[in-house]
């Protein structure tokens, strides 16, 4: 990978080698390099999962590697912590700012480094290193703005400010135009220019492509804790990124006949929908889905997913646009409402929505139909019942242990998704959502879950995915729909596509003008 | 895991077991350092909480109300709300009752008595749903709510009874409520008589644990006060669930001032209230929020205050019991965070 | 209703009146300042009220030991601290539960001083009379007319404690203490990763809240009483934390809303003693409850802007 003499790292602000990083169940960073040379503007870029912040988090000492060396300007350097990244002159905009809301942008920069007159905090003096930072940098932002007043772009702003004030030479950005309109995300690029053309060096975390093309001097590549391959920016182009980023073979094969495709029974239009900040996360969706087909969408984490499926399920408010289910518009119904017309959902984060951690299985098994008559006679609960159900369940799904009393904070991850699933299948629906169905699971509880998707759609339901494995989208989907930036940007078949194109796709460009491409250069 | 083993293992039942040996013997310390025999003084203790049937029958007239308060607050915790207001409902549901009781004269008791217990209730359940529908529309936090709504609910109760509704003579009390509106007295030994109201208490305890266990609204109230989100996403309704939750935490506290209006004092009067309130997170603590943990742990905090006479006597002032009822809470709130670990612990470890 | 207005008139005309309000608010603003110091920091702090009590006590206990109430300020703000400590202990080393904790010492204050009363001073109810701390006397001042009544002659607590929101403001707008503080209770994670230490911090804030709230009590017992009866805070510790939310979790804020909640107070005990009038002896009652119905229009957001620090109550989890 590199030819020069092994220890003169001097011409690289930052050196990590052969950097091995595990967590429980998964190898993070697989004996990973990287070099950056000083000055430059230098990408990770990879998949959700692939270990690019697991990386940088090691860089700021966030958590500590298992293996492998890290020299900052060529030489070896320990970072134990924060402290000793800010040591080393390394700084690090996380994704989620990191900013104190009800206090003002010159109290959140010089926190716990505050200038003084004796006791008191100096404010002017505080103030003025601030202007001065933002002159010398181009960063925008009145000092004494309060940080829940400013828009995202200008809090992020800050949050380099902040880094900048403390001294940082390496700046680490990770994915920092996730949360920034088109514009934002111009502004900060000529704010990278403008800190490269005065010597620091940048690392930018991100998926985007055509931002890499852009603003970045070199490139490295990462898949499942790999580099997969380390370009100069000028010699590349997003094909061949992307080709790096995702292009594999489909590991997972399904076995599974051509769907047999019913009448229409989801129609999303013109779909917006907010996310919690009140930013717009979904922008303008539309598309369908039939019954006995399963519907994929594919996309990098954070593109509006998880807002579209809350907003389908009747968790989110819909701003504008329409739901419409059986031929009934059921925008903004409730969740209940919802279940009642015949929606199944398997939601993306098993604890936080799918169970009731401290109940017993048996009560997670009629979660959303505890007052189904079945279930419950008006008032009270039909214990036995439920228990005989659940017991049902428990055999057909092969739940281990298989305990219907057992909390559901005491099963495994795998076994607490097969409660989910078995709970929402045996409702039986007429259209399932299902977000990230085998997040963290073992391949055996993955094949399981596949399976049992595809038999729902054999039986005539209707199947959004949701998921962030391109491999899951390909197996399981008839059509696939490609996520990005709250915005649909085409729809393929997996039997006419390519992951590539895909992959294209998920980092920001359109189908069609993909296709137009080809053309031309046919 | 033998029988025995296994209960003896269930932290449930142990660590507030715990607690209470703990707060006893540091007491015994202080007793010590005073110079006083803690033996004579929880020998008085034991002695005045159950030496004597008169003694017995004070320590159950006591218990009565705080099995209620106490399944006040524990029927809030089960749903995530801490409702310190258990007091103020108390007082609306005791006033309310007392006003319906005392225009009650021609009533047969088949009537009166239900309709004591119904209003009592709803007086309670009015207050309590007040600060549950100021957190689920105006996310005002019920901590807050419920101890301002206490206050004032003591101002209207003195307001009412110095007043509009104030009988003749000394001090401020509300006039008497009809005889068919009285609880029945079972044993009368001296002063001291025994009411049916320690039935109703004891009739609540069944019923709430038929409601939290057994019923569409226990499965509920008990999603929503365990992870929000889930419910949501069960179609539970958490605004309509925290409003019916403080309305039935406040029931149970308005019945346990009903009990003392019906089976004590036969009026309202300003001190009737008394700690009940505070005394509910003592033993819903205790209690472990379990309706039959709860009404053990009513009768031990009744039989402190009821020995607590008695030790005074022997020369042990008689707020060491509150100290003792103090280090209690202080302890099981830490073994909360004991547990929490514990509970961490063992999921890290599954997950691996 | 002529009478009335003639009675109303009569009180604000009154300096007896203002003296009292400020006799009413000072217990008031030095435990709704602690309130405030502790709440910066992300510390709920309902344990106020038995801080109150128990250095309540403690001055009387230490006043009546030595004769010198000097002394027995000092008592009062050592065991008000032990008991701030012990709060800070539970809630940010065991990041226990704030309310219970707090509901824990409300407890063991009134156990504590209910037990002690009787065995120090040998019957419940109430202390024998101890020696008050001095009152300033402004010379000739007293003799102006009006303002000689109002405040020629006061406790030196009066002083100390509007001079307290004067140093809290301070303290915490315009040091890097203060800024600290208002950083961890309202984002202890960011706080954290710019090497700011969140425990240190809240024990800080619980501790001085400690401070103040025993100021405030000990001014009950032994800012002009000289004496203690049981129970003696008898909610002022809430009125507090109703005070300090009226006021936004500001040190400013919170005075006036203690003053305000001091003026009702005195207001109502200088109608009562309008002798002239035949005024129902339950309107009290009415007035009484003002403060604690303006506490729940503000914090359900109905009137005014009232929010508490982000963080506040959430035991912080260093992971």
């Amino acid at each position: 990978m590199d030819n020069k003499n092994k220890k003169d790292y001097s011409q690289y602000a930052v050196v990590m080698e052969q950097i091995v990083k595990k967590f429980p169940g998964v190898l993070a960073n697989d004996h990973v390099d990287l070099f950056v040379k000083r000055g430059e503007i230098h990408a990770i870029v990879g998949e959700n999962g692939a270990g690019k912040t697991t990386l940088m988090s090691q860089l700021y000492g966030l958590i500590n590697p298992n293996s492998g060396k890290i020299y900052i300007n060529g030489v070896e350097t320990r970072i134990k912590n924060p402290n000793d990244a800010i040591a080393a002159k390394i700084g690090m905009v996380h994704q989620h700012f990191m900013l104190v809301d009800r206090l003002s942008v010159v109290e959140n920069v010089v926190l716990g480094m505050e200038p003084s007159h004796g006791p008191f905090f100096a404010i002017d003096v505080a103030r003025k290193q601030i202007r001065e930072l933002s002159e010398k940098f181009g960063l925008y932002v009145d000092p004494d703005a309060i940080i829940e007043d400013l828009p995202v772009g200008a809090q992020q702003r800050v949050e380099i400010i902040k880094v900048l004030y403390r001294g940082a030479e390496i700046l680490i950005l990770d994915e920092p135009t996730a949360v920034l309109t088109p514009q934002e995300t111009d502004e900060l690029f000529d704010v990278l220019r403008s800190l490269k053309a005065q010597g620091k060096t940048i690392i930018l975390i991100t998926h985007k492509l055509h931002e890499v093309m852009a603003v970045t001097d070199s490139v490295t590549v990462m898949r499942l804790g790999k580099v997969t391959g380390v370009v100069k920016t000028k010699d590349t182009n997003p094909k061949e990124l992307a080709r790096m980023m995702v292009g594999r073979d489909v590991l997972l094969r399904v076995e599974k006949d051509k769907a047999k495709v019913g009448d229409k029974i989801l129609e999303i239009e013109k779909l917006e929908v907010n996310e919690n900040r009140g930013l717009r996360a979904v922008n303008g969706v539309s598309f369908s889905v039939h019954k006995g087909e399963i519907v994929g969408i594919a996309g990098v984490a954070g593109n509006g997913q998880s807002e579209l499926v809350e907003a389908i399920t009747g968790l989110r408010k819909v701003e504008s646009g329409k739901v419409i289910f059986k031929d009934v518009d059921i925008t903004n119904f409730s969740p209940k409402k919802h279940r009642e017309m015949g929606m199944g959902h398997i939601p993306e984060d098993r604890l936080k929505r799918g169970l009731v951690t401290a109940f017993p299985i048996y009560y997670n098994f009629i979660l959303g139909k505890h007052d189904d008559p079945k279930f419950c006679d008006g008032s009270f609960l039909k214990i036995q019942d439920i228990k005989k159900f659940s017991e049902e369940l428990v055999k057909e799904f092969d739940v281990r242990p298989p305990l219907i009393n057992i909390l559901g904070a005491n099963l495994s991850g795998g076994n607490q998704q097969k409660v989910i699933i078995a709970r929402e299948i045996a409702f039986e629906p007429d259209f399932l959502v299902v977000s990230q169905p085998t997040r963290g699971l073992d391949i055996g509880a993955i094949e399981f879950i596949h399976k049992t998707i595809i038999s729902m759609r054999d039986k005539g339901i209707g199947v959004l995915l949701i998921s962030m494995e391109l491999e899951e989208i390909f197996s399981l989907s008839d059509r696939i729909l490609v996520m990005y930036e709250g915005k649909i940007m085409g729809e393929v078949r997996p039997e006419e596509t390519s992951t590539e194109e895909v992959g294209m796709m998920m980092t920001g460009h359109r189908l069609e003008d993909l296709r137009s491409q080809e053309t031309q250069e046919v | 895991m033998s029988k025995l083993k296994k209960f003896y293992m269930n932290d449930k039942i142990i660590s507030p077991l715990i607690a209470i040996v703990i707060s006893f013997i540091i007491a015994a310390i202080v007793m010590i350092l005073i110079g006083k025999n803690p033996a004579t003084a929880y020998g008085a203790l034991f002695y005045g909480a159950f030496g004597t049937e008169g003694a017995l029958i004070n320590n159950i007239m006591k218990a009565t109300p705080l099995i209620l308060t106490g399944l006040a607050v524990g029927f809030g915790f089960r749903a995530g709300l801490f409702n310190i207001g258990a007091n103020g409902q108390l007082i609306i549901g005791a006033l309310l009752a007392t006003y319906v009781g005392s225009q009650m004269q021609t009533f047969p008791f088949y009537l009166s008595i239900p309709l004591m217990l119904v209003v009592g209730m709803l007086g309670g359940a009015l207050w309590g749903a007040l600060a549950g529908w100021l957190k689920a529309a105006r996310g005002a936090h019920e901590v807050i709510t419920t101890i301002m709504l206490n206050y004032i609910a003591v101002f209207i109760a003195n307001y009412v009874v110095n007043g509009p509704f104030q009988a003749p003579g000394g001090v401020p009390k509300s006039p008497e409520i009809a005889y068919s509106a009285r609880f029945p007295n079972l044993v009368t030994t001296g002063a001291t008589w025994l009411s049916a109201g320690i039935f109703v208490a004891l009739a609540a305890v069944v019923v709430v644990y038929i409601i939290i266990e057994k019923t569409k609204t226990g499965y509920e109230v008990k999603a929503v006060g365990f992870n929000p989100y889930a419910a949501e996403y069960g179609g539970i309704s958490i605004s309509k669930n925290v409003v019916l939750a403080m309305a039935i935490s406040g029931a149970l506290a308005g019945l346990a001032g009903t009990m003392q209006v019906m089976g004590v004092y036969y009026r309202y009067l300003g001190s009737l209230g008394g700690s009940m309130g505070f005394d509910g997170i003592t033993i819903a603590l205790i209690g472990q929020n379990d309706p039959i943990g709860i009404a053990f742990a009513a009768f031990l905090i009744s039989s402190i205050r009821a020995g607590s006479n008695q030790m005074q006597i022997a020369g042990v002032s008689k707020n060491i019991v509150i100290i003792i009822q103090g280090i209690i809470i202080f302890l099981v709130a830490a073994n909360r965070l004991v547990k929490t670990l514990m509970v961490w612990k063992r999921k890290g470890v599954e997950e691996i | 209703m002529n009478a009335w207005v003639q009675a109303i008139i009569n009180v604000f005309i009154n300096p007896v009146f203002y003296r009292s309000t400020l006799n009413q608010s000072t217990p008031l603003i030095f435990a709704a300042l602690g309130g405030v110091y502790s709440e910066t920091t992300g510390v709920v702090n309902i344990a106020l009220e038995g801080i109150m009590l128990i250095a309540a006590f403690g001055g009387v206990v230490g006043s009546y030991f030595t004769g010198n109430p000097w002394y027995g300020l000092a008592l009062a703000l050592l065991l008000g601290i032990s008991m701030a400590a012990l709060h800070a202990w539970a809630s940010i080393r065991y990041a226990g539960d704030q309310i219970i904790s707090g509901t824990a010492i409300i407890l063991l204050a009134q156990g504590i001083t209910g037990f002690s009363l009787v065995e120090l001073f040998g019957k419940p109810g109430s202390t024998d009379l101890v020696r008050s701390i001095p009152l300033v006397n402004l010379g000739g001042f007293e003799e102006v007319p009006f303002f000689g009544k109002m405040v020629g002659s006061l406790s030196p607590l009066v002083y100390v404690a509007f001079a307290s929101v004067v140093f809290s403001w301070y303290l915490i707008y315009k040091t890097k203490l203060g800024l600290r503080m208002r950083s961890v209770g309202n984002n202890p994670e960011a706080a954290d990763t710019l090497g700011v230490n969140v425990y240190n911090i809240r024990y800080f804030g619980v501790l001085m809240s400690g401070v103040f709230a025993a100021l405030g009590g000990a001014f009950l017992s032994i800012g002009e009483l000289g004496q203690f009866t049981e129970n003696m805070s008898n909610g002022r510790g809430f009125i507090a934390l109703a005070a300090m939310i009226i006021g936004n979790w500001s040190p400013t804020g919170a005075m006036w809303a203690a003053i305000l909640f001091g003026a009702a107070s005195a207001f109502n005990d200088q109608l009562q003693s309008q002798g002239v009038l035949h005024l129902a002896t339950n309107t009290q009652y009415l007035f009484g409850m003002i403060p604690y119905i303006l506490t729940l229009i503000v914090v359900s957001g109905f009137v005014g802007k009232s929010r508490a620090p982000t963080a506040d109550g959430i035991p912080y989890i260093k992971d």
